[in-house]
């Protein structure tokens, strides 16, 4: 090492950055990750919109488990329930389903 | 959010406190004597993790298991690069501030050691952009010719030279000044 690079290595010393930078620092660093958490949650919570996604998405909810995820399987679940007929419909939907299997064995 | 989406996120979420904790030194130190004033560089720092942060995701894919120093400090360098772009000034590492720079050195041999101290760094903001800050990679922070070259984004020969000439160019300049004196 020169004399020029032996003064190099004590004028540019490494410098500790102040205790306030860092605390602020991992604070806005912790609100980042949070944020970026909502924002994924949110963004499955979407796909949800799109029926091409129910299966993937809520295959990963079932898989999850998460809050977020939780709420998408139940949305879905509703979803299923209301599309399926219950109690005197569905009888009038076998029995029309019946006769239209009758009515195309006899034609 | 998912369980593969939540495990993806917190394995990157620890890895980027692990970057943080190692590195916000280097990047203060990079910071501080690329500005040569502490509120500047907490400012530069801060903005340098965040953006690291939007893009970290992407840069570990890309870097193959290779250390990210080199993508943190020239995140740092482009911040820097505009900071002076945007209030149009140079580093303000003149005399006055070179006393500054030399402050948090703490009190040891000060009386001794701290003209000295203040023609070196005087020298090293005299030096060209890119001089200038190889040295402060080199010494403050204690790169590698390999790391500083991805830093500037520049090959390792091309960063070998680039060092060399500016110790000999500063050497120069502080012999004509202590030959001045």
């Amino acid at each position: 090492m020169t004399d020029v690079e032996r003064l190099l290595a004590s004028a540019l010393r490494p410098i500790e950055p102040p205790k306030a930078l860092a605390d602020r620092l991992e604070q806005r660093l912790a609100k980042l990750t949070d944020d970026a958490a909502h924002e994924l949650a949110d963004l499955e919570l979407r796909e949800m919109g799109d029926p091409r996604n129910w299966g993937r998405t809520v295959g990963a909810v079932v898989v999850g488990g998460a809050a977020a995820g939780g709420l998408a399987l139940m949305q879905a679940r509703r979803h299923r329930k209301q599309a399926k007929p219950t109690g005197v419909k569905r009888l009038e939907q076998r029995i029309a389903d019946a006769a239209a299997e009758v009515r195309k064995q006899l034609s | 959010m998912s369980d593969a989406g939540a495990e993806t996120k917190a394995r990157l979420d620890r890895d980027f406190t692990e970057l943080y904790r190692d590195h916000l030194r280097d990047v203060y130190s990079y910071s501080y004597y690329r500005v040569g004033n502490h509120h500047d560089a907490e400012d530069l720092t801060e903005q340098t993790f965040l953006q690291a942060y939007r893009h970290f995701e992407r840069a570990q894919r890309e870097s193959n298991g290779r250390p990210l120093r080199p993508w943190l400090i020239r995140i740092a360098h482009n911040l820097a690069a505009n900071y002076y772009r945007d209030r149009s000034r140079r580093p303000q590492t003149q005399l006055e501030d070179a006393a500054v720079l030399t402050a948090p050195h703490a009190t040891e041999d000060l009386a001794e050691g701290r003209a000295e101290l203040s023609r070196v760094l005087a020298g090293v903001a005299d030096l060209p952009d890119d001089r200038r800050e190889a040295l402060i990679m080199r010494f403050a922070l204690d790169m590698s010719n390999r790391e500083i070259a991805g830093a500037l984004d520049r090959s390792e020969g091309a960063t070998k030279v680039l060092i060399h000439r500016a110790i000999k160019q500063l050497e120069q300049a502080l012999g004509e000044g202590g030959e001045d004196d």
